[in-house]
């Protein structure tokens, strides 16, 4: 492997920030996705419309918030509006856009889990800390991006919980469930982009990081991952990204 | 009536074991200083509700006080698990506690016909989701107009509903601004409310908007300066984000949590001690 001046986590905060475009309007998950979106809005998107779950639109906080709802997020936002609010006018009434959701666990459709690790929801291995904002979300904004670190435990053939949908059990089977929105647009991860296939919507590898293998892409996935034929290694984070990536972790109290 | 009590009586007055009890807060204005009083009186068998279960849950689980809880995310936010909440959940301790588990936009639409008197709530959500298979209050019908698929849940009415807002009047009127979350859908859906308050002034003459709500649904008012730190009151203090991150230490284990329980909360006599004594070792 090449030495590199960056690490496998920023090229994939900045390989999820390149997502998103000025004049967005993005509803964002805390931890990962709030620093790729607090990223595109300093480097390509300025005007991008920002919203976290707390109620607070359109915010331009100057430094990263630890919570959904930190006094800086509030202070710096447009309005703020009540939850019973954000999740009927504007999620279920289809007002956003994007939606950017980490998660704990994936699977080859993209339905995500972040409630219990194990078979049984009274005994689980791992309790999480459950859905939250993110079932309306995954359902009701147009499009959504998935980001989180890719491992065999993350990357799994099937949940033992669907907190949020994606696919569903692909092959057209989201549409029966009548969202009007599309469902996840890619699953970006440290070591690359995984797309869904537009017939089956099985997420498939079409770009790969810099410096990362093949086969240590497969290594890291639960499923037989399968490969685009047009793969594509994604561009590494300009000197410019990695600069305000760096400023903007180190405002995070 | 509202009434003007010490924290202390209202919660007395209001809050007995076997009750059910909403003490809202998302992020902002969390209700701690009513927390810890709950568990300073050693009040158990308490069936809450909270969309945010934070740290304040995270206290009266570990320390006994509830025996079921209905929430939508149970974490320390930005920081990671809530410890006592996982131990409950995963190990029955310090009790078995029965956990009935929603999405947030579910207990917010919950709240809000609860607050419209209705007895249930209708709303598009977990559709192709694994909630319907674990939590049985979760039904779908049929729209008699359109024919689409919705979601209907109880609504939620607690016994009691305590929040924090930043002033009251003398009259009783409440006000808060910033984020709400849910909390005022709270204070309508609940029997009876306690709500602790940063400051007494004479009148509320606000120009820059917030919210008010009016004395003929408040109970009880409770002046506790600080009664939301480590959260925070927008326009009194900033969230203490040093002390979630601590939290993440001080709950993981068993004894650790205890001596902090008893050195900060069981040996103050009020939230006043109890924030003096939290900043003078801070």
């Amino acid at each position: 492997m090449k030495n590199k001046n960056f690490t496998s986590k920023e090229m994939m905060v900045v390989s999820a920030s390149r997502f998103l475009k000025d004049d967005d309007i993005v509803f964002i998950g805390i931890g990962l996705p709030s620093l790729a979106a607090n990223l595109a809005k300093r480097v390509q998107a300025p005007n991008i419309s920002m919203i976290y779950e707390s109620g607070t639109l359109d915010t331009k906080p100057e430094r990263l918030p630890l919570s959904i709802g930190d006094d800086e997020l509030s202070k710096k936002a447009l309005a703020v509006i009540s939850v019973p609010e954000v999740f009927n006018y504007y999620l279920q009434g289809g007002k956003i856009e994007i939606g950017f959701l980490g998660a704990a666990q994936v699977d080859k459709f993209g339905n995500i889990n972040t409630t219990i690790i194990g078979k049984d929801y009274k005994n689980p291995k791992v309790r999480l800390p459950g859905a939250g904002g993110a079932p309306e979300i995954a359902a009701f904004c147009k499009d959504t991006l998935i980001m989180l670190r890719q491992t065999k435990r993350n990357f799994v053939n099937k949940l033992d919980f669907i907190t949020s949908v994606g696919y569903a059990d692909g092959n057209n089977s989201r549409d029966k469930l009548n969202f009007v929105s599309n469902g996840p647009k890619a699953i970006i991860t440290d070591l690359g982009i995984l797309e869904p296939c537009k017939v089956t919507q099985e997420f498939i590898l079409t770009h790969i990081h810099e410096g990362v293998s093949i086969q240590e892409v497969k290594d890291a996935t639960g499923w037989p991952l399968k490969i685009s034929e047009n793969i594509i290694t994604t561009s590494s984070p300009s000197l410019k990204e990695l600069e305000i990536l760096r400023k903007l972790e180190a405002t995070q109290n | 009536m509202t009434e003007f009590l010490s924290l202390e009586k209202a919660i007395q007055k209001y809050v007995k074991p076997k009750t059910s009890v909403a003490l809202e807060g998302f992020t902002h204005l969390i209700p701690h200083a009513a927390g810890l009083e709950i568990i300073r009186q050693k009040i158990n068998d308490l069936h809450l509700f909270r969309m945010t279960p934070d740290i304040i849950y995270d206290q009266l689980i570990g320390m006994g006080c509830v025996s079921k809880l209905t929430f939508s995310w149970g974490g320390n936010p930005g920081v990671g698990s809530l410890h006592r909440f996982r131990d409950a959940y995963e190990n029955e301790f310090p009790n078995k506690i029965e956990f009935k588990e929603h999405a947030h936009s579910a207990m917010a639409n919950a709240y809000a016909a609860g607050a419209s008197g209705l007895p249930c709530a209708i709303f598009k959500g977990y559709l192709g989701t694994s909630y319907p298979d674990i939590n049985d209050d979760i039904k779908f019908m049929k729209c008699p107009f359109s024919e689409e698929k919705l979601t209907i849940i109880p609504s939620i009415r607690p016994d009691i509903g305590i929040i924090h807002a930043q002033k009251a009047d003398n009259n009783g009127n409440i006000w808060i601004k910033g984020i709400s979350g849910s909390q005022k859908e709270v204070l309508m859906a609940s029997k009876k409310t306690i709500v602790t308050v940063e400051e007494i002034v004479d009148i509320i003459d606000e120009k820059n908007g917030g919210t008010i709500i009016p004395r003929w649904v408040i109970n009880a008012i409770c002046v506790e300066p600080n009664g939301a730190f480590p959260s925070y009151a927008e326009g009194y203090y900033n969230r203490y984000n040093a002390f979630y991150k601590e939290w993440d230490t001080i709950s993981k284990d068993r004894k650790t949590f205890n001596n902090w329980m008893n050195k900060f909360v069981l040996s103050t006599k009020n939230y006043t001690e109890f924030f003096k004594k939290i900043n003078n070792e801070e």
